[in-house]
């Protein structure tokens, strides 16, 4: 199941897109993978940005945990990936 | 629209006619992925045709690869915008792998190694229109560009040429895929540039 | 959401690197390690995103440095390393990042772990350690291929000379000076054994480079017994290859 190809990046890279719909940082959340119940910080995660969209993947199953499309009108976010977000209260 | 950048141009160059909208050429053949590349042995690679739970057709590496080939050249499109003129590949016709098979479906869900899939009308996988590819450029189809098979149908958006093909899967009613799923177009033709879904 | 800098400044760094030094008149400030994204935009309206990390410490001026490395076929990095000119002006989207971060209340034993480019973000941590009088023990191990690609050399030089409780120490993995101790190569366990903190010591590790770098290190760091949270990662993706 490992990958070597090292074709990703963290999800920090991310974050900026992220700030379009969280008011917070989100490369500090933990999130908890909806398929191996692995909690990690987002920053974390496996990156895809290569992409027609990003695709942020968990460390250890490498399942999808969310997915951002950026369209000339909308932002679509699916996050089904994620058991849930925590993040800090500022 | 953003601060324009003086001098800046991007990487496209001048040669752009001829090109669906909204695209440019590029010389080079970026990957992209939405995910880790998946590896897959020879000895473990299959491609099936399913219908609901049935199996309708099955290939090993071996008997695939004795069916006839075609060689012929190609235009990629790709929705984030580059496209690359004249590629050259060698694959076995869908047409070929569909011969023979009865279905009342009009749709099929192509699925890959890893978990990418995505959706094509059947009719737009026949009539010399699709290929499994196993050879590009005169070599053996890279893993980073869908080896050690890929579907191409070069009419449509590249994301629709799932790479690392494991099989399709026959649909009465067109689903969306992987990315038609989340905004992109459903159907994908780049001279209709039809990336994305029309209410996005 | 984003901003309007003017490039005031330039300095190459090495001869595929150059520090740009933006002011962005409603800059909000960063934390040493955040990144910005750099968005150009042709007069078609093609354009492209790309991040880099913010080399300058935190400081109450709106000025930013970044320090670009120039990619083989990168048309952003390329733009920014050779067309650029004092006057332009960029769109920015910033800071990003609140993980890969250093702040002046932490005391702990830092250990910086730099591949190629990698430096950058740390170099922020360490002028923002300098600029705060600090006087966290931290430790820099940098590697680069070749001496010539080696960034901020003198001025580790000055801030290391200065301050005993910075210790920088540098690898080669492809071609060492002359009185390198080490012969060219990879960090191994054996070197993280001699030049990082010993991991009893509970130190918070920053590791940033190429992907497969950070796996690396980031593997012989968990080997040598430092906790995975006291390990914080920063990929920049596979060298070279990104397109």
């Amino acid at each position: 199941m490992s990958s070597n190809s090292y074709d990703y990046v963290d999800g920090s890279a991310a974050a900026g897109e992220l700030s379009k719909i969280f008011a917070v940082d989100v490369t500090a959340a933990e999130g908890q993978c909806a398929h191996c119940g692995a909690i990690k910080r987002f920053a974390d995660a496996r990156l895809y940005t290569q992409s027609p969209g990003i695709v942020a993947r968990c460390t250890v199953c490498e399942h999808v945990l969310l997915r951002l499309v950026n369209t000339p009108q909308r932002v679509l976010l699916d996050v089904r990936g994620m058991t849930y977000l925590s993040f800090d209260r500022a | 629209m953003g601060t324009i950048s003086r001098g800046f141009s991007g990487r496209r160059s001048s040669a752009d006619a001829q090109l669906p909208p909204g695209q440019y050429l590029t010389t080079d053949f970026p990957v992209l992925s939405a995910g880790p590349t998946p590896h897959v042995s020879l000895d473990r690679w299959g491609f099936t045709i399913k219908e609901g739970t049935d199996v309708l057709r099955r290939w090993d590496w071996e008997s695939f690869r004795d069916l006839p080939t075609e060689s012929f050249t190609a235009d990629l499109h790709c929705v984030t915008r580059w496209s690359k003129l004249g590629t050259s590949w060698e694959g076995v016709s869908l047409d070929r792998m569909l011969a023979g098979v009865k279905t009342n479906s009009s749709y099929a869900m192509m699925h890959s190694y890893g978990d990418y899939f995505t959706n094509l009308p059947l009719v737009d996988l026949m009539n010399k229109q699709a290929w499994i590819v196993f050879r590009f450029d005169g070599k053996d189809l890279a893993p980073e560009h869908g080896g050690p098979a890929r579907l191409l149908v070069p009419h449509l958006y590249l994301w629709k040429s799932a790479k690392w093909v494991s099989g399709m899967t026959l649909m009465h009613e067109d689903k969306p895929g992987f990315w038609e799923g989340l905004g992109y177009h459903i159907y994908g033709d780049p001279w209709r540039e039809q990336r994305y879904s029309s209410n996005q | 959401m984003w901003r309007v800098g003017k490039v005031v400044a330039l300095h190459d760094e090495t001869s595929t690197a150059r520090t740009i030094t933006i002011e962005i008149p409603d800059w909000p400030g960063h934390a040493a390690g955040q990144h910005v994204d750099v968005r150009l935009t042709a007069s078609d309206g093609y354009s492209a995103v790309r991040s880099y990390s913010i080399a300058s410490a935190p400081n109450s001026e709106r000025r930013i440095e970044l320090t670009v490395e120039r990619l083989p076929k990168g048309e952003v990095s390329t733009y920014l390393t050779q067309e650029v000119a004092i006057s332009d002006r960029l769109d920015f989207r910033g800071p990003i990042g609140g993980w890969f971060v250093w702040r002046t209340q932490q005391i702990e034993p830092i250990q910086l772990i730099a591949g190629g480019s990698g430096i950058v973000p740390l170099m922020s941590m360490i002028r923002s350690r300098a600029s705060a009088g600090s006087t966290a023990p931290f430790r820099l191990l940098y590697s680069v291929r070749e001496p010539g690609a080696v960034f901020y050399r003198d001025e580790l030089r000055a801030l290391s000379d200065k301050d005993r409780s910075l210790i920088v120490n540098y690898v080669y993995t492809r071609v060492a000076p002359i009185d390198s101790p080490r012969q060219p190569g990879r960090i191994d366990a054996a070197l993280i054994a001699n030049t990082t903190w010993p991991s009893n010591l509970a130190p918070t590790c920053y590791v940033c480079g190429p992907t497969p770098f950070v796996e690396s290190v980031a593997g012989f760091l968990s080997a040598s017994g430092n906790s995975p949270n006291k390990i914080r990662t920063e990929r920049f993706g596979p060298t070279g290859d990104r397109k």
